[in-house]
């Protein structure tokens, strides 16, 4: 007993002679189909080429575009053929032009003559399957469609649209469950007699003719009817992509198609040369028997759909720009962002990068440069430092420096000097940490040297920046990790706040923090608010520091700031 | 996009196809192969000036990825280009006197030899110092990607200008004829480049990359354009509207995904900045003949006085196409 071809070829014929022409000459029976919309120079070469070959047939020419009944027209002929000429055929197997044995035929054959009672059809009820193209499932079987597809999509979606206006529906002929499944299957002779020769098969056939893409229903269907034992798989590695078109299988993935244990693979490039000398020569070196395992090429391929419709979390780039809220991901990788810490605190950021063991820069939006960690003119990724380049494009820079640094922590200073651009889409982020003591910018002015009318001034701009930022990071929308402590709450008492920020950043877990950074001096700063608040301003983020009550000068060192059990 | 706005955009391909028909006026045939493209050949325009040194190189390395046909423009070279280009087999030769500038740096002169050549088959535009890089490039020959492109039923592919350059001073490693020039200009900035979209022609604007960081660090506006979308399955009654950065109709610059996803793209490898680069900017300032008066060129003079190292320490050193697919530049899509 043996197993015999079907093949449905279009184009590449040549390729289709060699396959065609390794199985013959194995003992396995060939019935040709090519699409009648081949020209009739080279279909003569193709049955040429294939003459010397006894067991190779030629079937009658059905005219086959996607989705049509053509498909399933020529299927059933080249298989009427094939039971009719070669009786010892058990297994037919359904093949396409651009298919590609991986397995040696006798391995096939063996195979399946383990199984002389199985038919390998993959056919699902419409409920359970998710793969259909245009979202047409179910509907397939109860509209009609005169318009092609491809060729006059509009009038196709038109029609669909009108039919489910008026709530038109074909009747689905009794005992016919409709099943859908890959068009590439492997019958018994018995399966395949059965439905070809199924007394109502005219009726059944005229149903199946206005039915949409009837190759992955007609046989899905019957064989329901008529077979004993289904085994709903393919034996036919065919991997699709997202708009329903098969993967192409290159030379590179010779290795990849050899280690799958598949019996056959489509869809093959013509231009593939490796692969077609690989898989057809002789000295084949024998695999051992093993179950197809294509589970290396659906990840593949899994991995190409996703990096097609998801694309990678925060890379902005020539051919991934996404509309605002479609990023999936705004960052590639989480980043905190500090307010009024360098103020309160002396050297801070080479405090947090000790104690937290990540990237620390200055003030990234600063108007005179950038201040990258360490002063760098040049920074990860070939970033320049320079201000204008930086506010040319603000958002880039953001997204390119975290898409740069991926796998390292970036932290930096942010304050109402800088470029507040960036505020909605820092605070829309959900990689963002944002940690803000409000009225810390105060600090600075009450050490500085400068005229009282000024600081004045520079006090109530910088407050109603600052306040306008706080308004953005505290609105409802907002997804970023956002904290904020009024400079008089956070001199309270510093240090659980910083404990919980390096908790969160985390990569030195469960250590406590021994070290805290040394805080400016505040001694007068009550008063100097006070005189604000005489000159006529309101400062009103810092909360309150009653005139006189200084905080008391703290020891730079200190214990643990509380205590774990 | 309204009714009116569309119709004006039509108009325009319109006058760029006329201005294009009239431009053909200008070229003369040099040594015409054109008979010999058959139905599904793959085709490179160019458009150059004084090239010599570089031709064999661009040549082997287009013709290694599968490249059928060359269709080039000379734009009145003295240095034996010219001659050399006459006598290969596979090269379809113009020769133009006239304006480079007036001629739309080459557009009009392309877009009329794509017109009258081109028509249903896939175009590849590229200068002679621009080196197309593609997923799987290392494996699979350009006809992979273009069978593929027509099975996705995507008419046009990306790829972004990405400069390459050497450590240490543009003259100090001389470019010897059929060498690789990334053998020198090794380094590229792998992440500093600025994406805006185009509303007009619904393109992105692209810039960043060591030019802007060196020269245009103050003024960010003027730096070069990087986007390109050089490799289009044409039709006749398509235009570049401005070198090979956007085309029209406008449906064939939305090469990029909106909705998350990535869409598949490429890079241009520009080897701009070798020794011969400095004679190139004088001569160039010289003639005034490029973009916006040749200020690109003068920023570039004045920069390359004054610090001539386009090396950094973050430069990223090449080494396939897949580094660029990782870094982010190119991305395969759902090619696998």
């Amino acid at each position: 007993m043996t197993v015999g071809f079907v093949m449905l070829c279009h184009t590449a014929l040549d390729r289709a002679a060699q396959v065609a022409q390794h199985w013959a000459e194995r003992g396995c029976p060939v019935v040709v189909h090519v699409d009648r919309r081949v020209p009739h120079g080279p279909f003569a070469k193709l049955q040429a080429d294939l003459a010397h070959l006894k067991n190779i047939r030629f079937c009658g020419r059905h005219a086959c575009e996607w989705g049509t009944w053509g498909i399933v027209a020529a299927s059933q002929e080249g298989a009427t053929v094939m039971l009719r000429e070669f009786p010892e055929v058990r297994h037919v197997y359904l093949a396409s032009g651009s298919c590609l044995p991986l397995r040696p035929v006798e391995e096939l054959v063996a195979y399946l003559d383990e199984r002389p009672k199985t038919d390998f059809i993959e056919s699902v009820t419409t409920e359970d399957v998710g793969w259909t193209v245009g979202g047409l499932d179910f509907e397939r079987f109860t509209l009609r469609f005169p318009f092609s597809w491809r060729k006059q999509r509009l009038l196709f979606d038109i029609y669909v649209w009108l039919q489910r206006q008026v709530r038109f529906r074909r009747r689905i002929p009794a005992d016919v469950v409709p099943h859908l499944g890959s068009q590439w299957w492997c019958l018994t002779r018995r399966t395949l007699s059965a439905i070809l020769e199924h007394p109502e098969r005219g009726a059944i056939d005229g149903y199946f003719q206005k039915v949409w893409i009837p190759d992955e229903s007609y046989f899905q269907t019957l064989v329901r009817q008529v077979s004993s034992s289904v085994e709903s798989r393919s034996l036919t590695l065919s991997k699709f992509d997202f708009q329903g078109k098969p993967h192409i299988f290159y030379d590179d993935h010779l290795q990849l198609l050899r280690r799958s244990d598949c019996f056959v693979a489509r869809k093959i490039w013509p231009e593939a040369g490796k692969l077609y000398a690989a898989f057809l020569s002789n000295d084949r070196t024998r695999q051992a028997a093993a179950e197809p395992n294509p589970g290396k090429i659906d990840r593949l391929f899994a991995k190409a759909v996703e990096r097609r419709t998801k694309g990678r979390p925060g890379l902005y780039m020539q051919s991934r720009l996404p509309n605002e809220n479609w990023e999936n991901g705004r960052t590639a990788g989480p980043y905190s962002v500090f307010s009024g810490f360098s103020d309160v605190f002396e050297n801070f950021e080479i405090w947090l990068s000790k104690a937290s063991g990540t990237r620390v820069h200055g003030h990234l939006f600063s108007p005179d440069r950038v201040h990258y960690a360490g002063g760098e003119a040049v920074y990860n990724g070939a970033m320049s430092d320079s201000a204008a380049l930086r506010d040319y494009n603000p958002k880039n820079f953001l997204t390119s420096l975290i898409w740069n640094t991926r796998g390292e922590r970036q932290c930096f200073q942010f304050g109402p000097h800088d470029n507040q651009t960036l505020n909605w889409f820092m605070a829309m982020d959900s990689n963002a940490q944002i940690s803000v003591i409000s009225g810390a910018w105060a600090v600075p002015l009450f050490h500085s040297n400068r005229n009282f009318g000024e600081i004045r001034m520079e006090a109530a701009r910088l407050q109603k920046i600052e306040q306008e930022y706080l308004n953005i990071i505290r609105s409802a929308f907002a997804k970023s990790r956002v904290r904020i402590w009024s400079l008089a709450e956070f001199v309270e008492n510093p240090m659980e706040p910083l404990q919980t920020i390096i908790d969160e950043i985390g990569p030195r877990q469960g250590r406590r923090l021994t070290e805290a950074p040394r805080m400016a001096d505040l001694v007068g700063f009550g008063q100097f608010l006070q005189n604000l608040r005489n000159q006529g301003m309101q400062p009103v983020l810092m909360g309150d520091f009653p005139v006189g009550d200084d905080p008391k000068p703290k020891s730079t060192r200190r214990g643990r700031p509380y205590l774990v059990k | 996009m309204g009714v009116v706005s569309r119709y004006r955009l039509r108009l325009a391909r319109k006058r760029w196809l006329f201005r294009a028909y009239r431009k053909r006026l200008e070229l003369r045939s040099a040594a015409s192969r054109t008979k010999r493209i058959k139905p599904d050949d793959i085709l490179v325009f160019s458009t150059l000036r004084n090239e010599r040194v570089r031709l064999p190189f661009f040549l082997k390395y287009y013709r290694d990825l599968g490249v059928n046909h060359f269709l080039i423009v000379d734009n009145g070279s003295d240095d034996g280009s010219r001659e050399y280009l006459a006598d290969q087999p596979d090269v379809s030769l113009w020769t133009s006197t006239h304006s480079y500038k007036k001629s739309r740096f080459g557009a009009d002169w392309l877009n009329w030899l794509q017109l009258r050549y081109g028509h249903q088959h896939w175009c590849l535009v590229v200068d002679p110092d621009e080196f197309f890089v593609y997923p799987f490039c290392d494996t699979r020959p350009i006809r992979a990607l273009t069978d593929w492109l027509d099975a996705s039923s995507i008419k046009s592919f990306p790829a972004m200008l990405l400069d390459m350059y050497p450590k240490g001073p543009l003259d100090a490693q001389p470019y010897r004829e059929g060498q690789d020039p990334f053998e020198i200009a090794q380094y590229f900035d792998s992440g500093n480049y600025i994406f805006q979209r185009n509303s007009r022609f619904g393109n992105l604007w692209i810039q960043g990359g060591p030019r802007a960081r060196t020269f245009f660090a103050d003024a960010p506006e003027n730096a070069p354009a990087l986007n390109k979308i050089p490799l289009v399955k044409w039709h006749r009654d398509y235009a570049y509207v401005s070198s090979t950065h956007m085309l029209l109709p406008r449906g064939l610059n939305q090469v990029y995904d909106e909705w998350g996803g990535e869409k598949a793209s490429g890079i241009l490898l520009h080897a701009k900045f070798l020794d011969t680069f400095a004679a190139k900017a004088e001569e160039e300032m010289r003639r005034g003949q490029h973009y916006a008066a040749s200020a690109e060129y003068k920023a570039y003079k004045a920069g390359l006085q004054a610090q001539p190292d386009l090396w950094c320490k973050w430069s990223e050193r090449y080494i396939n196409w897949r580094q660029l697919e990782i870094l982010g530049l190119m991305s395969k899509g759902n090619w696998a």
